[in-house]
Order: structure tokens, then C-alpha cells, then sequence
């Protein structure tokens, strides 16, 4: 049986992983390498790592970061944050990544999500969607720039012409439960998991083990992502692992 | 030596380090004449089931089926096994290398494709999963599976039952990432690496 997903989520900045609380606030948290082989002994599904700085300061992603954590995974590893181009996403792979995410240029230059899909095929192309709640309402709106450009386009229809143009995978954040660790936001992941026909990604909420079985069961997400609980050591992966499989979610255990 | 194929379909970098980690000497090489020299052959493929066309003109073709002919052990991976069969509704027209009777598929419409995940095996005795046990979980990406045969050894379901592996004397083909999927898919490729040249 397909089993739920739990990925681990490096969001690095200067080569060091730091993490925030909606998208604010950095802490320090460890080196990328070290912290995505620990979180893959642990029972990590897969390992994201995203450049939080790369876009807004325009630099290009790690390569060297991306390198010496390739190197010590065996398990599907994704790379985001500032890739802009086919070139770019090609250095990413070159180096050791499985997949790549786009955001922020995907919404400029939607194209580019075909051009990757047709050099290295959908399944290496995650198009990455940080959503914020309209006043309040069951209606979200995409934003770029890591969180901080609101983009106008409804968050929904956004997936679906991502989908529509190749993208293999949906990593959809919600902007207003980052780092809460208070739960996802399910009424924006069933809206896009009733969209689409793609896999997608819950992030930005991920709490206790109840967290991620609401995702999974009401959200209806394949997968779920989470980043600081796991560095902090606020919840064991493992642990996690056992409490979902006890409620009855198909997980790969043992790892 | 392993000759890993590159035909450009896709990104070779996991499976090489996987095997170097291992302590395999590989050579990654668009070469028939490299091809022909190898040991055993790996051919790869996260990419379209045309991409048999690329072996065509290139001529690894003939020299991969020259060397399965002679015995030597060959591992598909992915589009890598799809290959082995006679077709694919992904590229309808063009032929694969027949050395396994069928058609790959589609998923059905009520199952997301990609299939794309750790999903569990259902294995029988043989040499490419020595050690395996049925329940293990490895890593797939796809839109088209493989049909179950008689050289199936290790069947999956999503939608439909599909082969997750097959054997056929020196022939092999995993529709999984061994390369990604943990301590399992080393033990895999580590038991490829040991069958006898």
C-alpha cells in the first residue's frame, strides 16, 4: 500500500539551517548535511531543502550545501529556493538532488515549469505554493518572494494550471500556520487536493502526532512536511511514525 | 566494471554514487563499444519510454542485446525496466527491447499519477531480492507500470497490481529507485553487484 509521506524540511540560509515562525524570526538550527542524514536515520520519508535567502537577495543556491547533503542521503531529495532557470535547476541536479522546487519564478515565468518537466520529467519538478487565508475566508491567495509579495492569484487555480503545465508535485505552505506547530491548514489543503490529480505536499502547521493525521485524513494530503519540530527535537520522527501507524495510517515502518 | 548507460533520459547522479559507495568500479558511458566491454550493465531512466529511440541511433541497442545474449548480468531501472517489454502506451509506436512479453500502462483514472511514494513489495524467492522480505517499502516514481508476467518477482499495488520487479535469467529490472530507497535498495543493488559475471 502507498504509504504517507513524512519529509523533513531544511530551510537553509548561508549554508546553515535556520528556521523561523511565519517565515520570521531566524534560528539557527544545525548543518544541512549532518541534520538531513540524522532526520533520514530517524525515518524521514524524504528530505527538502529549501534556500530561504535565495530569492530575495538573489543569489544562487547552495551548490556546495546541496553536494555534501546529496552525498549522505539515500532517500528522495529535493532542492528550492532560487531557481530561476532550466540552468539552475540543472546545477541542483548535477549536484545530487532528485527533485526540484520552483516558486517565485514559476509565477513569473510559468513556461519554466514546462521546460524542466520536458528535460528531467514531472517527477523532478515540485512547483512550491506559500498561501495566506483572504480575510479569514476559505479563499487563498499564492504569494512570492519567500512569503513576503502578495501575487493576486487565488491559490487554487494556481495548482492547477501548475499541474496543467507539468509540474509533478504540489508543496503548498500555508503562510498563516508556519511554524505554528498549531496544525495545518486543512481547508486549504483538501482545496487543493480536490483540484488537482497530482500529489501534494501539506506544510506549515505541523504539530503533534493529531497534526498530521488531520491532514492526512481531512486534508487528504499525500504527504506531509514539517522542519522545526523535528530540529528542535520537539517530536521524534520515529515517535511520530508509531503514533500515526497506532491510528490506523499507512507509513513505512520500519525505516 | 558496471557500464552505467547514459541516454539522457534523466539524472544519473544517485545510482553512481549508490554503486561507488558500494565499492563498485562504474563507468558512466554513452559508448557502445564501452558497452560491450562491461561486466554488467545498468541502465537507468527517470525519463520518457521514447528515450529507446535514443538507444536505437545510438547504437546501445544492439550492443546491450549483443552482451544479454553473451550473459551478462543486466539491471533496468525504472523506464529502465519498461524497456524490457515490447512497449508502452507512453510512446505508442515505438519498441521496446522485447525481451519480456507486454505493454506498460497507464494507472487507472481513480488513482493521482504519479504514483509516487514508498509502497510495499510483494516478493518471491530469487536472487535480485536476497534478503528482501515482502512488506519491505521502496521508493517509486511513475506514470506507467508494467504488467505482472511470468518473469515477475515482485508485484505492488496502486490502482492495479503492476511488476515492482522482474527476473529472467541474466536479465533484471526494478521499477523502484533502488538508489532511493534506503538500506533496502542497497541490499538490491548490493545483490546485482555480487551475482557472478
Amino acid at each position: 500500500m502507498l504509504t504517507k509521506r513524512i519529509i523533513a524540511c531544511l530551510d537553509v540560509a548561508g549554508g546553515r539551517v535556520v528556521k523561523g515562525v511565519q517565515f520570521q524570526q531566524l534560528r539557527d538550527a544545525g548543518d544541512p548535511a549532518e541534520l538531513a542524514a540524522a532526520h533520514s536515520l530517524e525515518g524521514a520519508d524524504e528530505i527538502v531543502l529549501l534556500d530561504i535567502s535565495a530569492t530575495h537577495e538573489r543569489r544562487a543556491t547552495l551548490i556546495d550545501t546541496v553536494r555534501r547533503t546529496a552525498q549522505r542521503l539515500f532517500i528522495p531529495f529535493v532542492v528550492g529556493g532560487g531557481i530561476r532557470t532550466v540552468e539552475d535547476a540543472a546545477a541542483v541536479f548535477d549536484a545530487g538532488a532528485d527533485k526540484v522546487s520552483v516558486n517565485s519564478a514559476a509565477v513569473a515565468d510559468p513556461a519554466l515549469i514546462t521546460r524542466i518537466a520536458l528535460r528531467y520529467g514531472s517527477q523532478a519538478v515540485i512547483v512550491a505554493l506559500d498561501a495566506k487565508r483572504k480575510d479569514g475566508a476559505v479563499r487563498f491567495e499564492a504569494y512570492i518572494g519567500g512569503g513576503r509579495k502578495a501575487t493576486g492569484l487565488d491559490a487554487v487555480a494556481w495548482t492547477r494550471e501548475a499541474e496543467d503545465r507539468g509540474a509533478g508535485e504540489i508543496l503548498l505552505t500555508s503562510m498563516d500556520r508556519d511554524g505554528t506547530g498549531e496544525g495545518f491548514d486543512c481547508d486549504l489543503t483538501l482545496a487543493v487536493t480536490d483540484a488537482v490529480h497530482i500529489p501534494v505536499i501539506a506544510s506549515g502547521g505541523g504539530g503533534d502526532a493529531g497534526t498530521f493525521l488531520d491532514v492526512f485524513r481531512r486534508g487528504k494530503a499525500d504527504a506531509a512536511l514539517a522542519a522545526s519540530i523535528f530540529h528542535f527535537g520537539l517530536h521524534s520522527l520515529g515517535e511520530l511514525k508509531q503514533q500515526l501507524r497506532d491510528a490506523g495510517v499507512p507509513v513505512r515502518w520500519p525505516c | 566494471m558496471i557500464a552505467l548507460v547514459d541516454y539522457r533520459a534523466g539524472n544519473l547522479t544517485s545510482v553512481k554514487k549508490t554503486l561507488t559507495c558500494l565499492g563498485v568500479e562504474v563507468a558512466v558511458t554513452e559508448d557502445p563499444a564501452v558497452v560491450a566491454q562491461a561486466e554488467k550493465i545498468i541502465l537507468p531512466g527517470v525519463g520518457h519510454f521514447s528515450a529507446t529511440r535514443i538507444l536505437e541511433q545510438s547504437g546501445l541497442r544492439g550492443a546491450i542485446l549483443r552482451r544479454i545474449e553473451r550473459g551478462v548480468p543486466f539491471l533496468g531501472i525504472c523506464v529502465g525496466m519498461q524497456v524490457l517489454f515490447e512497449s508502452s502506451a507512453e510512446a505508442p509506436g515505438i519498441p521496446g527491447l522485447g525481451l519480456l512479453a507486454g505493454a506498460c500502462k497507464p494507472f487507472p483514472a481513480n488513482v493521482k499519477s504519479p504514483h509516487v511514494g514508498w509502497n510495499s513489495l510483494d516478493c518471491s524467492d530469487c536472487s535480485l531480492l536476497r534478503g528482501i522480505s515482502s512488506g519491505s517499502f521502496v521508493y517509486f516514481t511513475h506514470s506507467y507500470c508494467a504488467p505482472v508476467v511470468e518473469a515477475t518477482v515482485a508485484r505492488c499495488e496502486y490502482g492495479r497490481e503492476f511488476s515492482a520487479a522482474v527476473e529472467k535469467n541474466n536479465v533484471f529490472g526494478v521499477q523502484f529507485h533502488p538508489e532511493k530507497s534506503g538500506s533496502v535498495g542497497q541490499a538490491l543493488l548490493a545483490n546485482f553487484c555480487r551475482l557472478p559475471c
